[in-house]
Formats: structure tokens, C-alpha cells, sequence
């Protein structure tokens, strides 16, 4: 057992109150990981499983090996969707995820607390706006019609409407994904900044350093973890997400332009007008994402430590 | 100090476009147009669907929309199941493995952190198949189900994480006293971790209230829509831009306990990003 036994007691006692333990484990336990075992883990195996079949609407298992990796190997859409996950997943990452995020934190915690709370909390917004009403606000923003938001701003500057969705399709599509993306950063940073003590911010200020000079030899080098932690977890995060393309340009504008590789997964699976439906082949893309969050959880198991946040209780009833 | 307005403007310069596009919304809502931000002959009109819930499909004589009570009904079960459920679920959970150990407690924290790693989404089809076998596609259920399980690995940590700050103290004066260990948690426990389990109901809470991706998949009849579905609708298929000032009026209905939380419980969700996700 283990443990230190505060209530002693002889051994019949004792016994009970095992079997008692045993039984308000399973009160404790057995819910969560039930759901967990049936709607997560299963689902994770039944993919890669899928993903050896040519399953389509009928759920029938007809196995056929590799053969839907072998077609991603050749599929041509399957290498530009590749292209298009890596340029989205990359410059909403570089520009808003870590960038803007890094940015906002640094600004809002050098000015004074009460309006820089109140900067962050209007980026949490779009986080917490529901996607199908964010989405609707930048397709009404985009629009061609000169009265919609960006042709209006523009038109001060004396430039012509044009259609932002059409013509710049993929500014459009990380601006939606980075102002939403923007906040988890954010908010991890400015607890890193804010955890700094103050000693240090003075010691540098009292030599003389400016903000500028603070920032980047103080602030920058105290926040290295939490930096490498946000990049690699919103790396993931953006390799697995669509649910925004989807709305915005549901992978268009013309042929698999915005198309990411977890849409094309979804378009695949449940959107072939007049199409077979490829559920296998669906699952074979999926399953690379799979692997790739495996990869990234042996990453944060790694590097980030999390094995110490899994230490055992110390003392036991 | 010069420097720190200059910070000031700089974030206003960047929060702005925020700013604008919420306000087109508030602006199209209680107009008959907008132009830019600036709303043109203000009218309550658009709002009139809240008489009786009705509003008709652009471009069709007599076709209506789901009716938006229902639909608010929908979304509004969907919501308080899934909160509910989650709260309940993780926080028995959360506690044993923050108070016990026992043999797989490792294995379990590891497994819900990887799963962590897999978004739901990425297993649609899977998750297809299995609603499918069980009888729950098309059906609410299916939807809060799915919504609970996926949200689970993530809950049990903010939980676990709660209850690992509550002192032993308490707790072993109760069961001392002859508590029950489900007497001990329910009484002297739970009172104590109030936070963790307001996060974990207000994030569960908006994440069923917002779902939109497994509704559109795994519900097929409109008796079932939710607010996502509904918004979807308005807003895709060659009407779309036909009465933006009535797509608003649902937006702003559907935003009201978001625009809520927002003011009233920012700490909260404030707190869900850092224990939740940022373990850093």
C-alpha cells in the first residue's frame, strides 16, 4: 500500500477498509475514464484502423493495407495541401501566436496595469466569441461592397474596393485564425513577465538600461521557457485546426487554395458532393496528425518537465 | 513619461481592428445599414423575430428557419449537460488522483496528458463510426457525450491541480470525526476548491454553448440545431448577405452569455488558460 496509514486500526479493520478503498476509487475513477476510454482512446485507435480500409457510408472493414498512404504519397492535392498547412501554420505562428502574443504581453505590462488589463481582455474576445459569429464578423468585414469595414477604412486613404477575399485569401485567413490564436500566448507571457521580480527590473534600470535595453537583456532571456512552450504547443494546435478556414473560406477561394491538411481530412470524410464519401482515406490524413501529436506530447514530456507535476500525493488516508 | 503613451497608442493601434469588428455587429443589429461603422436609420426592426421566434428563409415565399426558442433551448441543454457533467466527472476524478495513490494513477495522468495532444476534431470519422454503432448519431446526446469526453483530460488536470493546493488538515479532522471519504470530499473538500470548480463549469458551459463542428457532423435534423448551426445557416449559401441586420440580432442573442462571463467572470477564464493549458 504504501503510504503512511494515519488511521491504524487491526487487520480485519484494515482489510474493510481496503476493500472500501477499492470501491471509492471506482466511484472516483470510473466516469471520466469510461468516457475517456470509449469517445478518446478508441476513436485514436479506431483512426489509425480506418485508415488500413476503403470504408465509406456503408461502415463496412475492408482492409487494404497501405494503399491509402501509398495514394497520399501521389495525390496532388494531398502535396499542395502540405504546402498551404505549412505556410498557414508558420506565418499565423511567427505573426500572431508567438509574435503579437509576445508583443501585447511586453507592451501591457510596461504601461500602467488598469488600461493593460483591459487591452488583454479585449483580446480574449475573439476567443471566446463563438466561432460561427466571429467567422460572420471578418466575412462582413472582407466583403467587396465599399460600405464593408476594410473597403470603408480604405477608401480614406483614396484606394478602390476590391474583394479582400478573393484577391488575399490567405492575410485573411491567418488574421481570423491570429487574433483568436494571439491570446493563449499572451496570457502565458504576461504571467512570466509579471512573475519577474522587481529586483531585477530595478538593478537594470539603476544602471541605466532603457525599456528597450530591459526587454531584451532582462525580460526576453527570463521568459525563454515559457517562449519554447507556446511555440510548441501552438504549433500543434495550428497543425490540427480548421474549424476558422472552414468558415471563412471552407478551403476556397477556387481550386484547394486555403485548403489546410485537417480540412482536407474533414472534406474528405464528410463533404464529397456527389462524391464517394472517403472515410479510409480520411483516416490515413488523420492519422499523420495523429503521430504528429504524439511526437509533440513526447516533446512537452521532455523538455517542458511535465513528469514533475505528476509527483505522487505524500501523505495517504 | 512620453514613452509609456506611446506604448499606450501602439496597443490601441492594434486592438482597434477588435474593436471595429464587434462594433459593426452592435451597429448592424439596430439599423437598416451600415456604413463603415456608422449605423444609417436606426430601427428596432431587426429584432422583431423575438415576437414569436420566427424568421423566414431569404428568396422563399413561406419557408422559415428552426424556430429560435427551440433552437436557444437546444443550445441551452447542450450547454448545462455538458457543464454539469464535467463538473461532476472531473472533480471526482481530479481528487482521487490528487489524494490517492494507487497502481496506473501515472499511467492515467499520462494517458489524459497525451490524449491532451489529439483535438477532437482531428477524429471525426472515428468518432462517427462510434456514434453510429451506438445508436447516438443525430442525436443531442451523442453531441454532449463526445463534448464531455474530449473536454475530460483537460478538466481532471485543473481539478487535480485545485485540490492539490487544499491543505490535509481539514480533511483529516473530518474523517477523524467519522466522515466518509465521500462525506469527507463532498463537505469538507469540495467547499474548498470553489474556483477550480467555477472554471471548470464556466469553461464547460462555453464550450457546449459555442459548439459548432460536431454539431454540423454528427446532427442531421434541424430539431436539434444550435445557435452555431443556426448562425451558420444565415450566414452561407447565396442569401447570406441579404438581411445582415437580423443575422446580427441572433449573433448578439447567441454572444449574451458570453458578452456575461466576459464582464462578470474574467478571472475565471483568465485562469483556465494557465492552469489548463499553460503548465509552464
Amino acid at each position: 500500500m504504501g503510504g503512511v496509514h494515519l488511521l491504524g486500526g487491526n487487520r480485519e479493520d484494515r482489510r474493510g477498509r481496503r476493500w472500501s478503498r477499492r470501491r471509492y476509487l471506482a466511484v472516483f475513477l470510473a466516469p471520466s475514464f469510461a468516457l475517456i476510454a470509449v469517445f478518446y482512446l478508441l476513436p485514436v485507435i479506431l483512426t489509425v484502423l480506418i485508415s488500413f480500409t476503403d470504408m465509406d457510408y456503408s461502415f463496412r472493414w475492408n482492409w487494404i493495407g497501405l494503399e491509402n498512404y501509398l495514394r497520399m504519397a501521389s495525390d496532388p492535392i494531398a502535396s499542395k495541401v502540405l504546402g498551404n498547412t505549412l505556410l498557414y501554420v508558420f506565418s499565423t505562428l511567427a505573426l500572431f501566436n508567438v509574435g503579437m502574443a509576445l508583443l501585447i504581453s511586453l507592451v501591457t505590462v510596461h504601461i500602467p496595469e488598469r488600461i493593460g488589463k483591459g487591452y488583454r481582455a479585449l483580446w480574449l474576445l475573439p476567443r471566446i466569441t463563438p466561432s460561427t459569429v466571429y467567422a460572420l464578423l471578418w466575412l462582413w468585414a472582407v466583403r467587396q461592397d465599399p460600405t464593408a469595414l476594410i473597403n470603408w477604412l480604405l477608401s480614406f486613404l483614396g484606394m478602390e474596393p476590391i474583394n479582400w477575399l478573393h484577391k488575399y485569401p490567405w492575410p485573411i485567413v491567418i488574421a481570423v485564425n491570429g487574433f483568436v490564436g494571439a491570446s493563449f500566448g499572451m496570457i502565458i507571457f504576461t504571467a512570466a513577465l509579471k512573475s519577474i521580480p522587481t529586483d531585477y527590473l530595478m538593478a537594470a534600470r539603476v544602471d541605466g538600461a532603457s525599456t528597450l535595453q530591459v526587454i531584451r537583456h532582462v525580460e526576453l532571456p527570463l521568459i525563454k521557457w515559457p517562449l519554447m512552450f507556446v511555440t510548441a504547443y501552438q504549433t500543434l494546435s495550428l497543425l490540427t485546426s480548421y474549424e476558422y478556414i472552414l468558415l471563412v473560406t471552407n478551403g476556397g477561394p477556387g481550386y484547394y487554395t486555403t485548403e489546410v491538411w485537417a480540412l482536407y481530412s474533414y472534406h474528405l470524410a464528410f463533404a464529397q458532393y456527389g462524391g464517394v464519401v472517403k472515410f479510409g482515406y480520411g483516416a490515413a490524413l488523420a492519422t499523420v496528425l495523429v503521430i504528429l501529436g504524439l511526437i509533440f506530447s513526447i516533446v512537452y514530456w521532455r523538455a517542458f518537465r511535465f513528469r514533475e507535476l505528476m509527483v505522487e500525493p505524500k501523505i495517504e488516508v | 513619461m512620453a514613452g509609456r503613451h506611446l506604448l499606450i497608442v501602439l496597443m490601441a493601434v492594434l486592438t482597434l481592428p477588435i474593436v471595429l469588428l464587434y462594433a459593426v455587429l452592435f451597429a448592424q443589429s439596430v439599423s437598416e445599414e451600415v456604413v463603415g461603422v456608422i449605423p444609417v436609420n436606426l430601427t428596432l426592426s431587426n429584432w422583431e423575430f423575438l415576437r414569436d421566434g420566427n424568421i423566414k428563409v431569404p428568396g422563399t415565399t413561406g419557408q422559415f428557419y428552426p424556430n429560435v426558442y427551440a433552437v436557444a433551448l437546444n443550445t441551452l441543454v447542450l450547454a448545462i449537460t455538458v457543464a454539469l457533467l464535467e463538473l461532476t466527472f472531473s472533480s471526482l476524478a481530479g481528487y482521487a488522483i490528487s489524494r490517492y495513490k494507487f497502481r496506473g494513477r501515472g499511467a492515467l495522468l499520462a494517458l489524459a496528458l497525451i490524449l491532451h495532444s489529439f483535438p477532437g476534431i482531428t477524429l471525426l470519422i472515428a468518432l462517427f463510426y462510434v456514434l453510429n454503432v451506438m445508436g447516438l448519431y443525430d442525436t443531442l446526446l451523442g453531441v454532449i457525450i463526445i463534448k464531455v469526453a474530449l473536454d475530460m483530460p483537460l478538466d481532471i488536470w485543473i481539478m487535480k491541480g485545485f485540490f492539490d493546493g487544499v491543505s490535509w488538515d481539514m480533511e483529516m479532522s473530518a474523517l477523524v470525526d467519522g466522515c466518509s471519504r465521500l462525506q469527507a470530499w463532498w463537505k469538507v473538500v469540495m467547499p474548498n476548491v470553489r474556483n477550480g470548480l467555477m472554471t471548470v463549469l464556466i469553461f464547460g458551459f462555453l464550450s457546449g454553448w459555442s459548439e459548432f463542428i460536431y454539431v454540423l457532423t454528427f446532427i442531421s435534423s434541424q430539431d436539434y440545431w444550435t445557435f452555431s448551426m443556426l448562425v451558420y445557416a444565415l450566414t452561407t449559401g447565396e442569401y447570406s448577405y441579404i438581411n445582415p441586420g437580423v443575422t446580427s440580432a441572433v449573433a448578439i442573442l447567441y454572444m449574451v452569455p458570453v458578452i456575461a462571463f466576459f464582464l462578470f467572470a474574467q478571472q475565471y477564464l483568465l485562469r483556465i488558460q494557465i492552469t489548463g493549458k499553460g503548465i509552464s
